[in-house]
Protein backbone atom coordinates (compact mmCIF):
# COMPACT_ATOMS: atom_id res chain seq x y z
CA UNK A 1 0.00 0.00 0.00
CA UNK A 2 2.96 2.35 0.54
CA UNK A 3 3.00 5.55 2.58
CA UNK A 4 0.66 7.53 0.36
CA UNK A 5 -3.02 7.54 1.34
CA UNK A 6 -4.77 5.78 -1.55
CA UNK A 7 -7.27 7.30 -3.96
CA UNK A 8 -10.93 6.19 -4.13
CA UNK A 9 -13.68 6.92 -6.63
CA UNK A 10 -17.04 7.86 -5.13
CA UNK A 11 -20.45 6.86 -6.53
CA UNK A 12 -23.72 8.18 -5.10
CA UNK A 13 -27.31 7.00 -5.59
CA UNK A 14 -29.36 10.25 -5.48
CA UNK A 15 -32.52 8.35 -4.53
CA UNK A 16 -33.94 4.87 -4.83
CA UNK A 17 -34.85 4.04 -8.40
CA UNK A 18 -31.73 5.73 -9.81
CA UNK A 19 -28.30 4.20 -10.43
CA UNK A 20 -25.20 5.12 -8.47
CA UNK A 21 -23.38 7.87 -10.37
CA UNK A 22 -19.72 8.88 -10.24
CA UNK A 23 -19.36 12.16 -8.33
CA UNK A 24 -15.64 12.50 -7.71
CA UNK A 25 -12.74 11.05 -5.77
CA UNK A 26 -10.97 11.33 -2.44
CA UNK A 27 -8.04 9.97 -0.44
CA UNK A 28 -8.57 7.60 2.50
CA UNK A 29 -6.61 4.86 4.24
CA UNK A 30 -9.37 2.21 4.07
CA UNK A 31 -12.97 1.65 2.98
CA UNK A 32 -14.51 2.72 6.29
CA UNK A 33 -12.67 6.06 6.25
CA UNK A 34 -13.40 6.46 2.53
CA UNK A 35 -17.15 6.03 3.14
CA UNK A 36 -17.08 8.43 6.04
CA UNK A 37 -15.14 11.07 4.06
CA UNK A 38 -17.43 10.57 1.03
CA UNK A 39 -20.43 11.28 3.25
CA UNK A 40 -18.85 14.53 4.48
CA UNK A 41 -17.50 15.70 1.12
CA UNK A 42 -20.26 14.68 -1.29
CA UNK A 43 -23.58 14.53 0.62
CA UNK A 44 -23.78 17.77 2.62
CA UNK A 45 -27.05 18.72 0.92
CA UNK A 46 -29.08 15.51 0.72
CA UNK A 47 -27.41 14.46 -2.53
CA UNK A 48 -27.75 10.77 -1.83
CA UNK A 49 -29.25 7.78 -0.07
CA UNK A 50 -26.39 5.37 -0.75
CA UNK A 51 -22.62 5.60 -1.36
CA UNK A 52 -20.19 3.25 -3.10
CA UNK A 53 -16.43 3.72 -2.88
CA UNK A 54 -13.99 1.85 -5.14
CA UNK A 55 -10.21 1.99 -5.10
CA UNK A 56 -9.23 4.01 -8.19
CA UNK A 57 -6.53 1.51 -9.10
CA UNK A 58 -9.19 -1.25 -9.29
CA UNK A 59 -10.89 0.44 -12.27
CA UNK A 60 -9.93 -0.81 -15.73
CA UNK A 61 -10.52 1.79 -18.44
CA UNK A 62 -10.64 1.66 -22.23
CA UNK A 63 -7.67 3.18 -24.02
CA UNK A 64 -8.50 6.75 -25.15
CA UNK A 65 -6.06 6.36 -28.06
CA UNK A 66 -8.32 3.59 -29.40
CA UNK A 67 -11.57 5.51 -28.92
CA UNK A 68 -11.97 5.74 -32.70
CA UNK A 69 -11.81 2.02 -33.44
CA UNK A 70 -13.86 1.23 -30.32
CA UNK A 71 -16.76 3.61 -30.75
CA UNK A 72 -16.87 4.93 -34.30
CA UNK A 73 -18.16 1.65 -35.86
CA UNK A 74 -21.53 2.28 -34.17
CA UNK A 75 -21.87 5.59 -35.97
CA UNK A 76 -23.15 4.28 -39.34
CA UNK A 77 -25.33 1.49 -37.98
CA UNK A 78 -28.52 3.46 -38.13
CA UNK A 79 -30.47 0.24 -38.72
CA UNK A 80 -30.10 -0.38 -34.97
CA UNK A 81 -32.52 2.46 -34.30
CA UNK A 82 -36.31 2.20 -34.61
CA UNK A 83 -36.62 5.25 -36.85
CA UNK A 84 -34.70 3.39 -39.63
CA UNK A 85 -37.81 1.31 -40.39
CA UNK A 86 -40.72 2.82 -42.29
CA UNK A 87 -44.13 1.77 -41.01
CA UNK A 88 -47.27 3.39 -42.50
CA UNK A 89 -49.10 5.73 -40.12
CA UNK A 90 -52.24 3.62 -40.57
CA UNK A 91 -50.63 0.79 -38.62
CA UNK A 92 -50.81 2.95 -35.49
CA UNK A 93 -48.29 3.26 -32.70
CA UNK A 94 -45.57 0.62 -32.70
CA UNK B 1 -8.41 31.93 -6.14
CA UNK B 2 -9.64 32.46 -9.58
CA UNK B 3 -7.80 34.82 -11.91
CA UNK B 4 -4.88 35.00 -9.54
CA UNK B 5 -4.60 31.26 -10.07
CA UNK B 6 -2.55 31.92 -13.18
CA UNK B 7 0.22 33.70 -11.30
CA UNK B 8 3.39 31.73 -11.92
CA UNK B 9 1.78 29.56 -14.59
CA UNK B 10 4.10 28.39 -17.36
CA UNK B 11 2.25 27.91 -20.64
CA UNK B 12 5.34 27.27 -22.79
CA UNK B 13 4.88 24.20 -24.90
CA UNK B 14 7.08 22.28 -27.32
CA UNK B 15 4.74 20.11 -29.35
CA UNK B 16 4.62 20.07 -33.16
CA UNK B 17 2.50 22.64 -34.96
CA UNK B 18 0.20 19.87 -36.21
CA UNK B 19 -0.45 18.60 -32.69
CA UNK B 20 -1.10 22.09 -31.34
CA UNK B 21 -3.42 22.94 -34.24
CA UNK B 22 -5.41 19.72 -33.78
CA UNK B 23 -5.74 20.45 -30.05
CA UNK B 24 -6.81 24.04 -30.73
CA UNK B 25 -9.42 22.78 -33.20
CA UNK B 26 -10.96 20.63 -30.44
CA UNK B 27 -10.99 23.64 -28.09
CA UNK B 28 -12.52 25.89 -30.76
CA UNK B 29 -15.23 23.27 -31.37
CA UNK B 30 -16.10 23.59 -27.63
CA UNK B 31 -15.07 19.99 -26.94
CA UNK B 32 -14.20 19.29 -23.32
CA UNK B 33 -10.73 17.89 -22.64
CA UNK B 34 -10.71 14.87 -20.29
CA UNK B 35 -7.78 13.56 -18.19
CA UNK B 36 -6.58 10.81 -20.53
CA UNK B 37 -6.79 12.95 -23.70
CA UNK B 38 -3.61 14.12 -25.41
CA UNK B 39 -2.93 17.75 -24.44
CA UNK B 40 -0.03 20.20 -24.79
CA UNK B 41 2.32 20.16 -21.80
CA UNK B 42 1.76 23.90 -21.42
CA UNK B 43 -1.99 23.32 -21.09
CA UNK B 44 -1.39 20.64 -18.47
CA UNK B 45 1.11 22.76 -16.50
CA UNK B 46 -1.10 25.84 -16.60
CA UNK B 47 -4.09 23.89 -15.29
CA UNK B 48 -2.08 22.15 -12.56
CA UNK B 49 -0.88 25.56 -11.39
CA UNK B 50 -4.28 27.24 -11.60
CA UNK B 51 -6.40 24.43 -10.11
CA UNK B 52 -3.81 23.80 -7.38
CA UNK B 53 -3.74 27.48 -6.41
CA UNK B 54 -7.52 27.60 -6.53
CA UNK B 55 -7.64 24.61 -4.16
CA UNK B 56 -5.09 26.23 -1.81
CA UNK B 57 -7.24 29.38 -1.77
CA UNK B 58 -10.26 27.39 -0.62
CA UNK B 59 -8.27 25.69 2.13
CA UNK B 60 -6.44 28.81 3.37
CA UNK B 61 -9.77 30.65 3.02
CA UNK B 62 -11.13 28.54 5.87
CA UNK B 63 -8.75 30.23 8.32
CA UNK B 64 -10.03 33.85 8.62
CA UNK B 65 -13.62 32.67 9.08
CA UNK B 66 -12.83 29.57 11.12
CA UNK B 67 -11.31 31.94 13.64
CA UNK B 68 -14.74 33.57 14.23
CA UNK B 69 -16.89 30.45 14.68
CA UNK B 70 -16.60 30.45 18.48
CA UNK B 71 -17.40 34.18 18.59
CA UNK B 72 -20.48 34.18 16.34
CA UNK B 73 -23.16 36.41 17.91
CA UNK B 74 -26.00 33.86 17.70
CA UNK B 75 -26.58 30.15 17.15
CA UNK B 76 -28.00 30.87 13.66
CA UNK B 77 -24.84 32.74 12.66
CA UNK B 78 -22.65 30.03 14.15
CA UNK B 79 -24.44 27.28 12.20
CA UNK B 80 -24.17 29.27 8.97
CA UNK B 81 -20.47 30.00 9.48
CA UNK B 82 -19.69 26.38 10.35
CA UNK B 83 -21.52 25.21 7.23
CA UNK B 84 -19.71 27.78 5.09
CA UNK B 85 -16.25 26.88 6.39
CA UNK B 86 -17.03 23.17 5.91
CA UNK B 87 -18.06 23.94 2.32
CA UNK B 88 -14.75 25.71 1.67
CA UNK B 89 -12.92 22.59 2.86
CA UNK B 90 -15.06 20.51 0.50
CA UNK B 91 -14.37 22.88 -2.38
CA UNK B 92 -10.65 22.57 -1.75
CA UNK B 93 -10.99 18.78 -1.95
CA UNK B 94 -12.98 18.81 -5.22
CA UNK B 95 -10.29 21.03 -6.70
CA UNK B 96 -7.32 18.99 -5.45
CA UNK B 97 -8.98 15.93 -7.02
CA UNK B 98 -9.43 17.78 -10.32
CA UNK B 99 -5.73 18.78 -10.30
CA UNK B 100 -4.68 15.21 -9.48
CA UNK B 101 -6.28 13.99 -12.73
CA UNK B 102 -3.47 15.90 -14.48
CA UNK B 103 -0.75 13.84 -12.86
CA UNK B 104 0.24 15.91 -9.83
CA UNK B 105 -0.05 14.35 -6.35
CA UNK B 106 -1.81 15.81 -3.33
CA UNK B 107 1.50 15.60 -1.45
CA UNK B 108 3.31 17.66 -4.13
CA UNK B 109 0.65 20.36 -4.03
CA UNK B 110 0.68 20.48 -0.24
CA UNK B 111 4.46 20.74 -0.25
CA UNK B 112 4.35 23.64 -2.74
CA UNK B 113 1.84 25.53 -0.62
CA UNK B 114 4.00 25.10 2.48
CA UNK B 115 7.24 26.08 0.73
CA UNK B 116 5.63 29.18 -0.78
CA UNK B 117 6.20 27.96 -4.34
CA UNK B 118 2.44 27.83 -4.93
CA UNK B 119 0.32 30.87 -4.13
CA UNK B 120 -3.25 31.32 -2.96
CA UNK B 121 -5.59 34.27 -3.29
CA UNK B 122 -4.10 37.46 -1.87
CA UNK B 123 -7.40 38.25 -0.13
CA UNK B 124 -6.75 35.74 2.65
CA UNK B 125 -3.63 37.58 3.74
CA UNK B 126 -5.78 40.35 5.20
CA UNK B 127 -6.90 39.93 8.81
CA UNK B 128 -10.56 39.48 9.84
CA UNK B 129 -10.72 41.99 12.69
CA UNK B 130 -14.39 42.20 13.64
CA UNK B 131 -17.65 40.28 13.27
CA UNK B 132 -18.60 42.67 10.47
CA UNK B 133 -15.71 41.17 8.48
CA UNK B 134 -17.70 37.90 8.33
CA UNK B 135 -20.39 39.90 6.56
CA UNK B 136 -17.95 41.67 4.24
CA UNK B 137 -16.10 38.45 3.38
CA UNK B 138 -19.29 36.58 2.48
CA UNK B 139 -20.70 39.50 0.53
CA UNK B 140 -17.55 40.77 -1.26
CA UNK B 141 -15.02 37.94 -1.24
CA UNK B 142 -17.48 35.18 -2.05
CA UNK B 143 -19.25 37.58 -4.42
CA UNK B 144 -16.01 38.15 -6.34
CA UNK B 145 -15.24 34.44 -6.22
CA UNK B 146 -18.65 33.52 -7.66
CA UNK B 147 -18.16 36.02 -10.50
CA UNK B 148 -14.95 34.21 -11.43
CA UNK B 149 -16.18 30.71 -10.79
CA UNK B 150 -19.37 31.00 -12.82
CA UNK B 151 -17.11 31.85 -15.76
CA UNK B 152 -14.93 28.81 -14.98
CA UNK B 153 -17.93 26.44 -15.19
CA UNK B 154 -17.36 26.58 -18.96
CA UNK B 155 -13.61 25.92 -18.74
CA UNK B 156 -12.34 23.57 -21.47
CA UNK B 157 -10.95 21.07 -18.95
CA UNK B 158 -13.78 18.73 -17.95
CA UNK B 159 -12.86 17.89 -14.33
CA UNK B 160 -12.25 21.58 -13.49
CA UNK B 161 -15.52 22.66 -15.08
CA UNK B 162 -17.43 19.93 -13.21
CA UNK B 163 -15.86 20.92 -9.88
CA UNK B 164 -16.80 24.56 -10.56
CA UNK B 165 -20.43 23.69 -11.27
CA UNK B 166 -20.65 21.96 -7.91
CA UNK B 167 -18.83 24.79 -6.12
CA UNK B 168 -21.07 27.48 -7.64
CA UNK B 169 -24.23 25.61 -6.68
CA UNK B 170 -23.03 25.44 -3.08
CA UNK B 171 -21.54 28.89 -2.86
CA UNK B 172 -24.52 31.16 -3.47
CA UNK B 173 -25.58 30.78 0.16
CA UNK B 174 -22.16 32.05 1.22
CA UNK B 175 -22.70 35.43 -0.38
CA UNK B 176 -26.28 35.74 0.84
CA UNK B 177 -25.44 34.94 4.45
CA UNK B 178 -22.67 37.57 4.31
CA UNK B 179 -24.98 40.22 2.91
CA UNK B 180 -27.57 39.35 5.54
CA UNK B 181 -24.97 39.96 8.27
CA UNK B 182 -24.25 43.38 6.70
CA UNK B 183 -27.99 44.15 6.50
CA UNK B 184 -28.46 43.29 10.16
CA UNK B 185 -25.51 45.46 11.22
CA UNK B 186 -26.66 48.35 9.03
CA UNK B 187 -30.12 48.34 10.57
CA UNK B 188 -28.67 48.17 14.08
CA UNK B 189 -27.03 50.80 16.30
CA UNK B 190 -24.75 53.56 15.03
CA UNK B 191 -21.72 51.58 16.25
CA UNK B 192 -22.87 48.47 14.41
CA UNK B 193 -23.29 50.39 11.17
CA UNK B 194 -19.82 51.87 11.65
CA UNK B 195 -18.45 48.33 12.00
CA UNK B 196 -20.06 47.42 8.68
CA UNK B 197 -18.62 50.53 6.98
CA UNK B 198 -15.19 49.81 8.42
CA UNK B 199 -15.30 46.24 7.08
CA UNK B 200 -16.31 47.50 3.61
CA UNK B 201 -13.49 50.07 3.74
CA UNK B 202 -10.91 47.38 4.44
CA UNK B 203 -12.20 44.67 2.05
CA UNK B 204 -13.29 46.70 -0.99
CA UNK B 205 -9.88 47.15 -2.64
CA UNK B 206 -8.53 43.69 -1.78
CA UNK B 207 -11.76 42.24 -3.25
CA UNK B 208 -11.13 44.11 -6.53
CA UNK B 209 -7.56 42.73 -6.55
CA UNK B 210 -8.95 39.18 -6.45
CA UNK B 211 -9.61 39.46 -10.19
CA UNK B 212 -5.88 39.73 -10.81
CA UNK B 213 -3.77 42.29 -12.71
CA UNK B 214 -5.14 44.50 -15.49
CA UNK B 215 -5.49 42.67 -18.81
CA UNK B 216 -2.42 44.41 -20.27
CA UNK B 217 -0.26 43.24 -17.34
CA UNK B 218 -1.59 39.72 -17.04
CA UNK B 219 1.26 37.63 -18.42
CA UNK B 220 -0.54 34.33 -18.95
CA UNK B 221 -4.03 35.48 -19.77
CA UNK B 222 -3.81 35.45 -23.55
CA UNK B 223 -2.80 31.81 -23.93
CA UNK B 224 -5.31 30.77 -21.26
CA UNK B 225 -8.10 32.57 -23.08
CA UNK B 226 -7.09 30.85 -26.33
CA UNK B 227 -7.21 27.45 -24.65
CA UNK B 228 -10.51 28.45 -22.99
CA UNK B 229 -9.11 27.75 -19.54
CA UNK B 230 -10.42 31.21 -18.76
CA UNK B 231 -13.21 32.72 -20.78
CA UNK B 232 -13.42 36.33 -19.60
CA UNK B 233 -10.65 38.82 -18.99
CA UNK B 234 -9.70 39.99 -15.49
CA UNK B 235 -10.92 43.53 -16.15
CA UNK B 236 -14.22 42.40 -17.65
CA UNK B 237 -15.02 40.30 -14.58
CA UNK B 238 -13.88 43.07 -12.20
CA UNK B 239 -16.19 45.53 -13.95
CA UNK B 240 -19.10 43.10 -13.75
CA UNK B 241 -18.45 42.69 -10.02
CA UNK B 242 -18.35 46.44 -9.39
CA UNK B 243 -21.56 47.01 -11.35
CA UNK B 244 -23.34 44.32 -9.33
CA UNK B 245 -21.95 45.36 -5.95
CA UNK B 246 -22.20 49.17 -5.85
CA UNK B 247 -26.05 49.17 -5.79
CA UNK B 248 -25.91 46.54 -3.02
CA UNK B 249 -23.70 48.89 -0.95
CA UNK B 250 -26.13 51.75 -1.61
CA UNK B 251 -29.01 49.58 -0.40
CA UNK B 252 -27.10 49.05 2.85
CA UNK B 253 -26.55 52.81 3.16
CA UNK B 254 -22.78 52.30 3.03
CA UNK B 255 -20.18 54.25 1.04
CA UNK B 256 -17.80 52.46 -1.32
CA UNK B 257 -14.31 53.73 -0.35
CA UNK B 258 -13.38 55.01 -3.80
CA UNK B 259 -13.72 58.79 -4.33
CA UNK B 260 -13.13 58.30 -8.07
CA UNK B 261 -15.95 55.81 -8.53
CA UNK B 262 -18.42 57.18 -11.06
CA UNK B 263 -21.16 55.91 -13.32
CA UNK B 264 -20.36 56.13 -17.03
CA UNK B 265 -23.70 56.55 -18.75
CA UNK B 266 -22.29 55.86 -22.21
CA UNK B 267 -20.65 52.57 -21.21
CA UNK B 268 -23.48 51.64 -18.86
CA UNK B 269 -20.84 50.77 -16.31
CA UNK B 270 -18.90 52.15 -13.33
CA UNK B 271 -15.39 53.55 -13.60
CA UNK B 272 -13.17 52.99 -10.60
CA UNK B 273 -10.11 54.68 -9.15
CA UNK B 274 -6.56 53.31 -9.38
CA UNK B 275 -5.87 49.98 -7.72
CA UNK B 276 -2.71 49.87 -5.60
CA UNK B 277 -0.82 47.20 -7.57
CA UNK B 278 2.31 47.62 -5.43
CA UNK B 279 0.27 46.46 -2.46
CA UNK B 280 -1.15 43.59 -4.55
CA UNK B 281 2.26 42.25 -5.55
CA UNK B 282 3.64 42.72 -2.03
CA UNK B 283 0.82 40.59 -0.64
CA UNK B 284 1.06 37.96 -3.41
CA UNK B 285 4.81 37.66 -2.83
CA UNK B 286 4.41 36.99 0.88
CA UNK B 287 4.48 40.36 2.57
CA UNK B 288 0.85 40.80 3.56
CA UNK B 289 -0.20 41.17 7.19
CA UNK B 290 -1.22 37.52 7.52
CA UNK B 291 0.92 35.56 5.00
CA UNK B 292 3.28 34.01 7.53
CA UNK B 293 0.56 33.11 10.00
CA UNK B 294 -1.69 31.54 7.36
CA UNK B 295 1.05 29.30 5.94
CA UNK B 296 2.28 28.42 9.43
CA UNK B 297 -1.22 27.28 10.40
CA UNK B 298 -1.39 25.03 7.32
CA UNK B 299 2.03 23.57 8.13
CA UNK B 300 1.03 22.96 11.75
CA UNK B 301 -2.20 21.27 10.65
CA UNK B 302 -0.25 19.02 8.26
CA UNK B 303 2.47 18.13 10.76
CA UNK B 304 0.18 17.71 13.77
CA UNK B 305 -2.11 15.48 11.72
CA UNK B 306 0.72 13.27 10.44
CA UNK B 307 0.30 10.69 13.21
CA UNK B 308 -3.39 10.29 12.35
CA UNK B 309 -2.61 9.62 8.68
CA UNK B 310 0.17 7.20 9.64
CA UNK B 311 -2.02 5.37 12.17
CA UNK B 312 -4.89 5.05 9.69
CA UNK B 313 -2.55 3.62 7.04
CA UNK B 314 -0.90 1.23 9.52
CA UNK B 315 -4.33 0.01 10.65
CA UNK B 316 -5.44 -0.54 7.04
CA UNK B 317 -2.22 -2.43 6.23
CA UNK B 318 -2.58 -4.62 9.31
CA UNK B 319 -6.17 -5.51 8.39
CA UNK B 320 -5.19 -6.31 4.80
CA UNK B 321 -2.39 -8.58 6.04
CA UNK B 322 -4.77 -10.32 8.46
CA UNK B 323 -7.35 -11.00 5.73
CA UNK B 324 -4.59 -12.32 3.46
CA UNK B 325 -3.38 -14.72 6.20
CA UNK B 326 -6.85 -16.20 6.82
Amino acid sequence: MGDVTPLWEVFIRPRNGLAHKHVGSLHAADEALALSAARDVYTRREEGTSIWVVRSEAIAASDPARAGENFDPAEDKIYRHPTFYKIPDDVGHM
Amino acid sequence: MYSQGLIGADSRTEETDEFLAAFQARIDAEEKIEPTDAMPEGYRRTLIRQIGQHAHSEIVGMLPEGNWITRAPSLKRKLALLAKVQDEGGHGLYLYSAAETLGVTREQMTEELHSGKAKYSSIFNYPALSWADMGAIGWLVDGAAIMNQVALCRCSYGPYARAMIRVCAEESFHQRQGYEIMLTLCSGTKEQKEMAQDALNRFWWPALMMFGPHDGDSAHSEQSMKWKIKRFSNDALREKFINATVPQAEFLGLTVPDPDLKWNEEKGSYEHGDIDWDEFWRVVKGDGVMNRERVQMRKDAWENGAWVREAALAHAQKRTAKVAAE
